[in-house]
């Protein structure tokens, strides 16, 4: 069985265990590394992309779940050379330490932002990603930043 | 500037920084080889199309400046300050630098023992890289600006004393500019020089001290910044390990039929674990190691492995029995790490002593990119990328392992998701390279997170007694700190000449030299768990007991807490302290940040009901911080950190950007660590296994951090560690001022909803 979904925006097509976890296609076969493996039970959010435009956790999400559907990671959130408001929100914060969970806090705070583009605190703090170098100020600050980026660019 | 002293030249030379065994900055001349082997060993900066200036400094045609980062990045932000302090003393715009990671790397050929490591100390651990590079590589930039200027002189026929620097040229008294990719070529071939350059007083700094972003900040939110477990080589198999899950067991019986069914799986081996009670210096539990296509085959064919494991000699023991061996242990005589004065005296004399007892458990790191290594072993050179913190321990490692010789191991250094000590220990490198050895190919081997939480060098288990004698007025005549822990040199290879107290008791800690009867004792309890360092180790166990009980006394003696310990710090002086961070500790520091992070917060001001402020200091690793937090607690139990502040004196402060996320970063790894994080045992296995039972501090329970570094007359300290120590006590003792609950037991947990 072959299953066909578009990551990046480019199509491609699986023909694996279709119980794989999105994670293990990405980094194994398709080599974007950028999304990571954090805890393999949907937890700890390292590993977030966004399937269909919404954030997912890839470690939780088999193959066989994403036929037609469109993955979008870390490394396809904006054109090469460009960043990504959140992108550009965050080194303006200088969010990262070992910058090891970020590309995931990336997406799940574009996801966040799609939905709510004027996030409150509460919301911001509904984020449940992990972070073990104790980010969290400087993410909550780049949220917001980014929330303005994304406000000044509609407008 | 004046002429230096310089060797005569012979040929083309590189200049070469490196540490002498005696800790001295020694400069040695590294002359490229020819060999093929020697070829390979060469620093990946100067390419031969470039205009190299010694191996930290690479100068492009069109101006960029390459600077080689040398230090493991584990989250600390060294891939940014270490090449800060050669760019400013070299007299560029950090906004023309590059930086690249340096690999580990020692000098070729040499001989000796050990050998000597081309760019220094490339270690992460004990908030030190700062500390070590400050001399030696703002001398690496001055050097090579020394050699621009001579150029420049060569080229204008001019004595060098008419020339300055500015923004990365070389500027004539009259006006004429060179830049430093015009004089490069010359520069580089000329001698270098073999003493001291003079560097920049500190008010000429455009980089140091001034807030700087992390160098590779857009690799890492473009996801293109490379992590050990990123790794890839050709023909490499995925490997993961099913490991005894009993301190010191063995395999019984392997059926593995039903995982060599498993699609991807490629070949399945046993890997032996370390000999009972022998020191653990390579892996840490016997194993079956399954090597397949990707991860996901390898999980599916340990997930098919059926195994029988023969339980180690502790198979019956739990962190409760510890516990119970501890508060026995308590009962006797233990082992004197310090005695000042007469404790006994003081206490018969006391008109009154104060007792408690404090328990922390035992820790895992938990860094958020598990351990993983790739090994390509390949005749007499051996290949190693991983995120490491010892590259230097590695490489000893994997030479002792393999018989290759320590020059022919080439080890890279991506970066780290975190480190905390985690990394200190290269378990992980050793079953990559036993399996890499079996298996006879290249082996990229990764860990599960629930193989992290049960694999893990542990953060010890203590109980600590503190006994306080006071006098009729209330005065503190005599203190005692009994420590019944896990023992660090519990199968510790490399400590046979420290006491075995190290780690477990700090016999200078404050109030050492404040109070003049005196006494540290320790008690050691046997367990079966390997023993690592967790982030700044002994002053984070020291610092929950000491700074706790100094409220308790507060409390006894009808003092206030800052007031009491203002008084026992008394006048600013200087005490031998002869832990990491020594050999002196100042009490005027430590006043200093506690009544900063007191005067932050409004120490001393009206609260709403349920709202109390705690406070904690601590020395570090040659730093000194301050916690204050406010914190509220509902009739319920429920917690709220209302305000946190973090004031910090680490002398000179090279990136106060980078610097404030080290004390922010700290302080919530305090934090989450006393909030909610232990590992327990039962029936001789870890209980916890992911996640759920080992929750990390998120979003929603972390507390903004406010950050206070004062300007201080001190060289720098590092920064990293300095900020975990003060939380947690800082944390309980705010909410016994909110609740009058005194909590003597770490973590916090549920105890406040009981």
């Amino acid at each position: 069985m072959s299953i066909e979904l578009t990551i990046n925006g480019k199509t491609t097509s699986f023909t694996a265990d279709p119980a794989m976890p999105l994670l293990w296609y990405l980094r194994d076969h398709a080599r974007l590394t950028g999304t990571k493996f954090g805890c393999g039970i949907g937890y700890c959010g390292a590993c977030t992309v966004h399937v269909g435009g919404e954030a997912r956790r890839a470690c939780i999400t088999p193959m066989s779940a994403l036929a037609g559907l469109a993955v979008t990671t870390i490394e396809g959130l904006a054109p090469a050379e460009s960043l990504h408001p959140v992108q550009q929100a965050w080194l303006e914060e200088d969010v990262a330490q070992c910058g090891y969970c970020q590309a995931g806090q990336i997406m799940a705070a574009v996801d966040l932002l799609k939905r709510k583009p004027e996030p409150t605190d509460a919301d911001i703090a509904a984020l449940t990603n992990l972070c073990r170098c104790g980010t969290y100020p400087r993410i909550r600050k780049a949220i917001r930043r980014a929330s303005r980026l994304l406000r000044a660019e509609r407008t | 500037m004046r002429s230096l002293a310089t060797l005569p030249l012979s040929r083309r030379e590189f200049l070469q920084v490196s540490t002498t065994a005696a800790g001295g900055l020694a400069v040695s001349l590294f002359w490229p080889r020819q060999s093929a082997a020697a070829e390979s060993m060469r620093p990946k900066l100067p390419p031969a199309a470039n205009q190299p200036l010694g191996s930290f400094v690479r100068i492009e045609a069109d101006g960029r400046i390459v600077i080689g980062a040398r230090g493991c990045e584990i989250g600390q932000g060294v891939r940014t300050s270490l090449p800060m302090l050669i760019a400013e003393e070299l007299d560029v715009p950090w906004s023309a630098v590059t930086v690249e990671q340096l690999d580990y790397s020692l000098l070729p050929g040499a001989t000796a023992s050990p050998p000597v490591a081309r760019y220094g100390a490339q270690f992460a651990g004990g908030s030190t890289s700062i500390r070590d590079g400050w001399y030696e590589l703002r001398q690496v930039g001055a050097r090579a600006r020394w050699l621009l200027i001579e150029a420049a002189g060569e080229e204008w026929h001019t004595p060098v004393e008419r020339l300055h620097t500015r923004d990365g040229q070389v500027v004539h008294r009259d006006g004429r500019t060179l830049s430093y990719a015009q004089l490069a070529r010359r520069a580089a071939s000329l001698a270098a020089p073999t003493e001291d350059a003079p560097l920049k007083d500190k008010g000429a700094y455009h980089i140091i001290g001034h807030p700087t972003r992390v160098a590779d900040g857009r690799d890492i939110v473009t996801g293109s910044a490379r992590y050990g477990i990123d790794a890839a080589a050709p023909g490499a198999l995925t490997a993961l390990i099913a490991r005894c899950p009993y301190f010191d067991g063995a395999l019984a019986r392997l059926d593995d039929s039903q995982a060599r069914q498993v699609p991807g799986v490629r070949q399945i081996l046993t890997i032996e674990g370390p000999k009972a009670g022998a020191p653990i210096d390579r892996n840490l539990a016997a194993g079956v190691a399954v090597l397949a296509d990707d991860f996901w085959s390898a999980r599916r064919g340990r997930e098919a492995l059926r195994i029988e494991w023969t339980p180690g000699p502790g198979a019956k023991d739990s962190s409760v029995a510890l516990e119970q061996r501890a508060l026995a242990a308590l009962e006797g005589h233990g082992k004197v790490a310090r005695q000042d004065g007469d404790f006994e005296a003081a206490r018969r004399n006391a008109a009154r002593v104060i007792e408690c007892t404090y328990i922390e458990p035992f820790l895992a790191h938990a860094t958020m990119e598990p351990p993983a290594a790739l090994v390509d072993l390949r005749g007499k050179r051996a290949l190693l990328i991983a995120s490491l913190q010892s590259p230097g321990g590695a490489s000893s490692l994997v030479s002792a392992m393999t018989g290759i010789a320590r020059t022919d191991i080439d080890i890279q250094l991506p970066r780290s998701g975190g480190g905390f000590g985690r990394r200190l220990s290269n378990d992980y490198v050793a079953e990559a390279v036993l399996i890499a050895q079996k298996a006879g190919r290249p082996v990229k081997l990764l860990w599960t997170r629930e193989d992290d939480l049960q694999n893990d060098f542990y953060r010890p288990f203590g109980v600590h007694r503190l006994t306080a004698t006071l006098d009729a007025a209330g005065k503190v005549t005599g203190w005692a700190h009994r420590v019944a822990a896990t023992a660090r040199k519990y199968r510790a290879a490399d400590l046979e000449d420290d006491p075995d107290w190290v780690g477990c008791v700090d016999p200078d800690g404050i109030p050492a030299g404040c109070v003049g009867n005196y006494l540290a004792e320790f008690l050691p309890v046997d367990f079966h768990l390997a023993r690592g360092w967790w982030h700044a180790p002994l002053p984070t166990f020291a610092a929950f007991p000491v700074e706790s009980f100094l409220d308790e006394l507060a409390l006894a003696a009808h003092q206030d807490p800052l007031a009491l310990r203002l008084e026992l710090l008394g006048t600013a002086r200087e005490l031998d302290y002869r832990d990491h961070g020594g050999p002196k500790v100042h009490t005027g520091r430590l006043v200093g940040v506690l009544r900063e992070a007191a005067r932050r917060i409004g120490y001393g001001r009206k609260l709403p009901p349920r709202h109390g402020i705690g406070l904690a200091s601590h020395f570090t690793h040659g730093g000194y911080a301050a916690h204050a937090m406010e914190v509220a607690v509902s009739e319920a139990g429920e917690l709220d950190v209302v305000r946190c502040v973090c004031a910090a004196d680490v002398g000179l402060i090279v990136n106060p950007l980078g610097a404030e996320a080290q004390f922010m970063g700290a302080t919530l790894s305090g934090l989450s660590a006393a909030l909610n994080l232990q590992i327990t045992v039962k029936d001789g296995r870890i209980e916890q296994s992911n996640f759920p039972d080992y929750p990390l501090l998120r979003m929603s329970g972390a507390p903004d951090v406010e950050v206070f570094l004062l300007d201080s007359p001190f060289p720098p300290t590092g920064a990293g560690e300095i900020g975990i120590p003060p939380a947690a006590p800082a944390l309980v003792n705010a909410i016994f001022a909110a609740t009058g609950k005194r909590l003597r037991r770490l973590p916090v947990g549920s105890q406040l909803k009981s």
